[in-house]
């Protein structure tokens, strides 16, 4: 009960960091939630990515935590920021379902394999090791991040709860 | 590239008017379907900022029925047709073949039906629009989801991630006696269709 008083949220195309309690996003689709963690100064960070590469963005990036390449260095620096340390972040992360099966040409189809690519592909990049992943399936996940001990709680209408 | 952030009031009513000869037809077929008055709400256009469109049906992790159609042709768009999962047993004890049960789940056949109810709907939705519009609109085949709002809905506004921070929902609300809503009506048209709909129907859109 008092965890759910503290519970920061995480909206689409949204990231944060917290310092206590839990951090949480919900409906997750195809959207990937990239959660980074610090297990000695116990600082959590979530990002709610929606689109692989910001090379696709026709807007001129305005928002840099909906795409997967530019929303995890942003969260390394809000997490440095508060004093976690770039060598002891564990990465984890859920999402990048395919809601819908189509066999259409159309890649905006699969975005979320593609979304959970490019993530890991940014995870390498900084040396952040990838300790669990619930990704992929056609189901929606809501998530919450606990700063205490690091779980990943998982929550789907079809699976139930799991914690990772 | 904020085009539908400059969308005046006036547009904005076309699109209304799309939205309510859609739903007016499709209502009328659902009426026929169960052989009983169904009313509707106005439709709604706006843009919805991302974090706040799965509000528009209960919350982001709202277990919701929705069927799903990507429309093909020169207005591409993303129709859902949505129920919460009471109002669907609801209408499917309409139907003479499933009594009402207290069962929860949804038998294959109840998933079955609800596909092919979607399936007429949206069929007459997008006849209608395609004929008042003169362009070529036509949805794949109905996929069925019952999952959280948020995880369904966000699957038909991607393409808008690309531009910005919002998307452009049309919506309409069926009722069937007093205020229960039966389920939502949701078109999504493509970024690049908004030109095409504009075009068709006379109305200058730089």
């Amino acid at each position: 009960m008092i965890e759910e008083s503290t519970v920061v949220k995480v909206g689409m195309a949204d990231l944060n960091v917290c310092l206590t309690g839990s951090i949480r996003t919900t409906g997750l689709g195809s959207c990937v939630g990239l959660t980074l963690y610090d297990p000695v100064a116990h600082i959590a960070g979530m990002a709610h990515v929606m689109l692989p590469s910001s090379d696709i963005a026709r807007e001129g990036v305005r928002n840099i935590a909906k795409y997967a390449d530019t929303a995890v260095p942003e969260l390394i620096r809000r997490m440095t920021l508060e004093g976690a340390k770039l060598t002891r972040l564990q990465a984890k992360m859920a999402g990048g379902a395919q809601m819908f099966a189509f066999a259409s040409n159309n890649d905006m189809m699969r975005i979320g394999p593609r979304n959970v690519e490019s993530c890991k592909q940014m995870l390498q990049k900084h040396g952040i090791p990838l300790l669990a992943e619930d990704t992929g399936g056609n189901y929606g996940r809501t998530i919450e991040l606990r700063c205490g001990d690091g779980m990943l709680n998982i929550r789907s209408v079809q699976l139930g709860v799991k914690e990772i | 590239m904020h085009l539908y952030e400059r969308l005046g009031e006036y547009k904005m009513d076309v699109l209304k008017e799309v939205g309510n000869i859609g739903a007016g037809n499709a209502a009328t077929a659902l009426s026929h379907l169960l052989n009983r008055p169904i009313d509707m709400a106005v439709p709604k256009v706006r843009l919805v900022p991302f974090e706040c469109i799965a509000d528009e049906v209960g919350g982001a992790e709202q277990v919701v029925i929705a069927i799903y159609f990507r429309v093909e042709g020169e207005a591409s768009s993303h129709l859902f047709f949505m129920f919460e999962l009471e109002p669907a047993k609801k209408l499917l004890s309409n139907l003479e073949f499933f009594p009402a049960g207290e069962e929860q789940a949804f038998s294959e056949m109840e998933i079955s039906a609800l596909s092919e109810i979607g399936n007429i709907l949206a069929g007459s939705y997008l006849s209608s629009l395609a004929d008042f519009t003169r362009l070529s609109m036509s949805p794949t085949v109905p996929q069925l989801a019952i999952d959280m709002a948020g995880a369904v809905l966000n699957y038909g506004i991607l393409q808008y991630g690309e531009m910005g921070d919002s998307a452009l929902l049309i919506d309409t609300k069926f009722l069937e006696g007093c205020d229960e809503v039966q389920g939502t009506f949701f078109l999504i048209p493509d970024p690049d269709s908004f030109s095409k709909i504009f075009a068709a129907l006379g109305v200058p859109f730089e």
